[in-house]
């Protein structure tokens, strides 16, 4: 009876339970992004690997050309994204792995994460400079 | 006791009979394990390339930015990815994302359920090494080729 009360008077709503949300806002989010980048990845790495290695040698107008293609310039833009979010969250839990401080860890998570968006947005402007200007 | 330093230090103080605290050793470590079984190398070996893959973005960075920005530029990159430093770095981080790539997918497999008994995950393992030196090698049988040509 005792037990059955205690467990009737949780200050937590059943919705608030379901959803499984506790101090941390967020359960499996940051897990299963990095393995959805990564199968993402996949193709996309085997892609840019040859296509890289088939760059080879090529001219500054050759490479620029191959860049401006729109099938490149779409899944080179698309390798950004997910390889700058791939990275982050990769650096993440290395930083978590290492960091005793609290305040070490939070700003090296942050820091990571805003020199991704910048490199991140660095090259996709990069693409896209190319792919417009021809 | 004096301030903490590590926050692990908190699982560390224990009680005698009569109830004054001491301080406990930190459980068995790294240095209780062989580090050189394939299991433990290659599990290590995942996140070391995934640093040396980020490394190696900074190379994607440089190359698309230098290559929007001009001719003079891009020759700069061109000019130090093939010189014997470039070509080096570059042999390293095909390996590295190689390794990567295919250990990922090993780990794409155990999140799925599979390959958990100690003979598929040696198997597994040997397979990434191999797998990783074969494409290395073909990526940059590819680049020989491309150059050449």
């Amino acid at each position: 009876m005792a037990t059955e009360t205690a467990r009737n008077t949780t200050l937590r709503s059943p919705l608030g339970r379901v959803r499984g949300f506790g101090s941390a806002k967020g359960g499996t989010h940051h897990w299963w992004m990095q393995r959805v980048t990564s199968a993402a990845l996949l193709p996309l790495t085997i892609w840019f690997a040859l296509s890289a290695a088939s760059l080879a040698g090529a001219s500054y107008e050759e490479t620029r050309a191959w860049i401006a293609h729109p099938f490149n310039a779409v899944l080179l833009l698309a390798s950004i994204g997910l390889s700058f979010h791939h990275t982050a969250a990769g650096m993440q839990v290395i930083v978590e792995d290492y960091a005793n401080e609290e305040w070490a860890k939070v700003a090296g998570i942050y820091a990571a994460r805003a020199i991704c968006w910048l490199l991140a947005i660095a090259s996709a402007l990069a693409v896209l400079r190319i792919a417009v200007q021809g | 006791m004096s301030i903490m330093q590590d926050s692990r230090e908190a699982t560390m103080i224990g009680r005698r009979t009569d109830g004054t605290t001491i301080r406990r050793p930190l459980s068995p470590h790294l240095q209780v394990y062989d580090m050189m079984q394939l299991t433990s190398a290659l599990s290590i070996s995942g996140r070391i390339t995934g640093i040396i893959w980020s490394v190696g973005l900074l190379v994607l960075v440089w190359w698309l930015v230098a290559t929007a920005s001009g001719p003079s530029a891009h020759g700069t990159v061109s000019w130090f990815l093939s010189s014997w430093l470039g070509v080096l770095g570059l042999v390293g981080l095909t390996a590295a994302a190689w390794f990567h790539t295919l250990n990922g997918i090993r780990h794409l497999a155990w999140d799925a359920g599979y390959g958990y008994d100690i003979k598929t995950t040696y198997k597994s393992g040997q397979a990434v090494l191999i797998g990783t030196a074969a494409a290395t090698v073909l990526t940059w049988l590819i680049a020989i080729i491309a150059w050449a040509s």
